[in-house]
């Protein structure tokens, strides 16, 4: 707030609440750069979110984009409180290099803590300018006047006038001062309230809603031909064998990137096929052996950070307990493979894709075609859900090398279902080390935890290209090098310190750089394993400590938050104490605050074993969430929901399946998901906090449910299993 | 292929220029410019692709034109629009039962299919009807809610 000058000075009857109105000066020329909230940061211009239009619309832009998580929703509920308009008025611009501000990716359940604080703050700055406006138009004293606003017109005694009417006049290509507080939670109508989702009509009624969609005048069809594995040589290829089947327009071969062109989308797909004959590789034995694979990745050189540790008194310690657990590599398996448009026309670049990070794309893009960034755009529409960084960016490269050889006409190119199986980035395989010590009364004195872990991003970021065929071009493009994302929102070690007070713990991220298998970012990142981790072996030591463990973890919850989700789990869930186990019936609790950052979630799991197949029935899920504000609660029980169930997945049926040459798991027979008859009632409570600010919700669930599901698993039958996935397999074998 | 092949889609009867073992999926998408079926393996494995052939819920990435020919053909498209949607559709949407809405057009057309041959389904019917389309975000819940739903709505 330096260089800001605030005082009060009088009040604006507003719809129904009660607005303060400020006095703003200028800040001074020399001060800093007063620190604006969440991505107002580094987008500082009013205009660069919000403009009026003489039409009476209003256009909001943002840089965070629609994953199917609702955001554009919320962001136009949240602009719609702020500005006083109705939210039919408002067209939402999202993720356009050439509209909108640079907010990076949209990942991390950061959008509405950074895009929808952002928005929060210019629209209650617009709103105030309007009014300051029509105060001045009206000869009203600066300052002191009382005015209503609804639905964009601003009403003094008697007089009124529009914010269309004022829209030529408003100047708001300046910096944001973010001077004016938003909304208190009494005046709000649309935050809060569960508003129906913009996207969804179009979407049960095909309407055009995805890049898969888009159709320009005289767009060509594209596919490419990966090589067989990661190392793959070409040794041959006989190019005119594809160029001569019917609809073909180009061939482009770069290395050993391989693509084709036609007329007609089975065309290419067909001549896909026909460049697999064409082309001999040589395939490297080049990946480590799938059941080694833990053992392996600890063996390679790792960097060790000490995130977090505590040092209080030693305390004798009556039992120690050790244990590991692992998590394989896990796909994103987006049910629409990757897609993306692209057009080269007089040197320029257009690209329509489902990227998370259009601005960091479009500088990827730039290295890897040896182009000037200025001449290069990316669109944002809508794709399949990708859950982390799944093939988007990649396609969108595939698409411009292949537009290169359209002469100016649009290529859309889709992957194959074996393409994004076979060179998605999957989620990192995992394994985490645990040791506490209990005293003699049961009292958690000591903790450690190791996690050994590749990184958990290699988007398209700063140094190196990270795009696949960049990597494969005949003069390729080297990746960046893996890095740590710092804590406290960490990266592998995401959710690896405890939110649980102990008076002693170490916490130890082993950080290895080699990558036999392609990683990167998968919805929680290393939160997911680590907090399967925590919350298993917290269950593991109330045993041993012979203590409830909804008990036992509140013991070591300072939070009352916290406590309060976990109390709300558990009581919906209508958890009895104590309850014994080894019937084949169980329940399990999982909990964790998000990163330690956002949403507060607990989750209780109820299974039934069947015996004889090793088999897991989820009966019931039901969660309890605080998220802070809430923008739209049925938006937040829908994320947390799928989160639910997509865990449950990932902790029951999934790990991509390799060997030593390559990936195997290439389609759905051998990548199987949870299905319709598999799937448990869920049951969400949401505890809203209208007074606290809003928390990221949408990766909550991810880390907690798995942990709910082993300590089911661990009452109903006494197996403690760590090693994920939870199969019928491994659970029979198990069970001797 | 010059003559391509007659089909009749949500009631309209047009000849497209591909050839006969053409899935019927990309005739649909780019000859017809419906965007409601969706590619999503190319393999009957998911069911982003499920069109209604004769009233029957079938994978349209493996379906080929030449035996659809003759036959009336059902796209989501067909069922109702966003002013006047089918029971299944409105159903979705007062369910909210949609994340990225990707697999959803098979979610719908594949229960229209269930609809269409049992109109009074169990939770276990629906479930078993949808057992082979598969939704990654998690909306199964939801969905099952709104074929219920629908289901209701329609037996009124």
């Amino acid at each position: 707030m330096s260089g800001l000058v605030l005082s009060r000075r009088g009040f604006i009857q507003s719809a129904g609440a009660l607005t303060l109105a400020f006095s703003l000066a200028p800040p001074s020329l020399a001060a800093e750069p007063a620190k604006l909230p969440g991505s107002l940061a580094n987008n500082r211009m009013l205009d660069a979110w919000v403009r009026i239009n003489g039409d009476g619309t209003v256009t909001i832009s943002t840089g965070k984009v629609e994953l199917g998580q609702g955001i554009l929703t919320a962001l136009e509920q949240i602009a719609a409180d702020e500005l006083d308009v109705d939210p039919k008025r408002i067209t939402l611009i999202s993720g356009d290099t050439a509209q909108t501000p640079d907010e990076g990716f949209t990942s991390g359940s950061q959008s509405i803590e950074y895009s929808g604080i952002a928005l929060r703050y210019a629209c209650a700055e617009v709103k105030q300018m309007l009014l300051d406006l029509a105060a001045k138009r009206m000869d009203l004293p600066h300052g002191n006047y009382a005015a209503t606003v609804e639905d964009g017109t601003i009403s003094f005694s008697g007089k009124s006038v529009t914010y269309w009417e004022l829209a030529g006049a408003v100047d708001l290509h300046r910096e944001a001062m973010a001077g004016f507080v938003p909304r208190s939670p009494q005046g709000l109508r649309h935050i809060g309230k569960s508003a129906p989702r913009v996207d969804i009509p179009a979407k049960v009624t095909g309407g055009a809603s995805y890049v898969q969609d888009l159709r320009l005048p005289g767009m060509l069809y594209g596919r490419i031909l990966r090589p067989p594995s990661y190392g793959a040589e070409l040794v041959a290829f006989e190019e005119a064998r594809v160029r001569a089947l019917p609809g073909v327009v180009a061939v482009v071969r770069d290395g050993r990137f391989l693509g084709v062109v036609a007329e007609r989308e089975e065309q290419a797909i067909a001549a896909r096929d026909e460049l697999a004959r064409a082309a001999q590789w040589r395939e490297p034995t080049s990946l480590p052996k799938p059941e080694d694979i833990q053992s392996y990745l600890r063996s390679l050189p790792a960097e060790d950070h000490v995130v977090s540790s505590k040092d209080g008194a030693p305390a004798a310690a009556r039992s120690t307990l050790e244990a590991t657990y692992t998590r394989p590599y896990t796909a994103h398996a987006s049910i629409g493979p990757s897609c993306a448009v692209a057009q080269m026309k007089d040197g320029a670049l257009t690209v329509w894709t489902h990227s998370q990070g259009v601005f960091p794309l479009k500088r990827d893009l730039a290295k890897a075609l040896e182009m000037d960034v200025a001449k290069i755009r990316c669109v944002h529409a809508q794709g399949s859900g990708c859950y982390g960084h799944n093939g988007a960016d990649d396609v969108a490269l595939d698409a411009a090398l292949l537009a290169r050889a359209a002469n100016g006409r649009p290529v859309k190119v889709q992957w194959m279902r074996d393409d994004e199986f076979g060179w998605e980035p999957f989620g990192p395989a995992m394994s985490v080390k645990l040791k506490a010590s209990l005293d003699d009364v049961g009292k958690i004195v000591d903790w450690a935890h190791d996690v050994w872990t590749n990184t958990h991003s290699m988007r398209p970021e700063k140094e190196g290209c990270n795009l696949l065929a960049a990597w494969h071009l005949a003069q390729p493009k080297a990746p960046g090098k893996p890095g740590i994302i710092p804590q406290p929102a960490g990266g592998g070690d995401r959710n690896a310190v405890p939110l649980y007070d102990f008076p002693r713990q170490k916490v130890t991220h082993h950080f290895i750089s080699e990558m036999p298998i392609r990683v990167s970012a998968l919805r929680a990142l290393g939160a997911y394993a680590n907090i399967f981790a925590i919350e298993s072996f917290m269950d593991e030591l109330a045993r041993t400590a012979k203590v409830d463990p909804v008990e036992f973890r509140m013991r070591y919850l300072n939070d009352p938050r916290a406590s309060a989700v976990v109390q709300a789990a558990a009581s919906h869930a209508g958890w009895q104490p104590n309850l014994p186990g080894g019937t084949g019936k169980g329940r399990g609790i999982g909990f964790a605050k998000y990163k330690n950052l956002s949403a507060y979630l607990a989750v209780v799991v109820e299974v039934e074993m069947d015996r004889a197949s090793g088999a897991t029935r989820l009966v019931r899920a039901t969660a309890a969430i605080d998220a802070g504000q809430v923008i739209n609660p049925d938006g937040l029980i829908n994320q947390t929901e799928g989160g639910i169930i997509q865990a449950a997945s990932w902790t029951l049926k999934e790990q991509v399946l390799f060997n030593p040459q390559h990936i195997v798991s290439r389609d759905w027979s051998r990548y199987p998901i949870l299905t319709f008859p598999e799937v448990p009632a869920i049951d969400v409570v949401v505890l809203d906090r209208p007074s606290e600010k809003s928390l990221g919700a949408g990766e909550a669930a991810q880390g907690p449910t798995a942990a709910a599901i082993a300590n089911a698993i661990a009452h109903a039958t006494g197996l403690r299993l760590r090693d994920l996935p939870l199969t019928p397999e491994r659970i029979k074998a198990a069970f001797g | 292929m010059a003559d391509g092949i007659e089909l009749t889609v949500n009631g309209k009867t047009r000849r497209v220029p591909a050839a006969p073992d053409t899935p019927l999926l990309y005739v649909l998408r780019n000859d017809l410019a419906l965007n409601g079926a969706k590619f999503g393996c190319g393999l009957s494995q998911c069911g982003a692709c499920t069109v209604l052939v004769d009233g029957k819920p079938v994978r349209s990435c493996s379906y080929p034109i030449e035996e659809a020919a003759g036959k009336p053909i059902t796209t989501i498209e067909g069922l109702g629009t966003i002013e006047k949607p089918h029971p299944l559709q409105a159903a979705f949407i007062e369910e909210q039962a949609a994340q990225c809405g990707y697999c959803i057009n098979g979610m719908v057309m594949t229960a229209a299919g269930l609809l269409a041959r049992n109109p009074r389904p169990s939770d276990g019917d629906i479930r078993q009807a949808l057992a082979n389309n598969l939704c990654r975000c998690g909306t199964h819940v939801r969905i099952l809610h709104a074929v219920a739903r629908a289901a209701r709505e329609m037996a009124r």
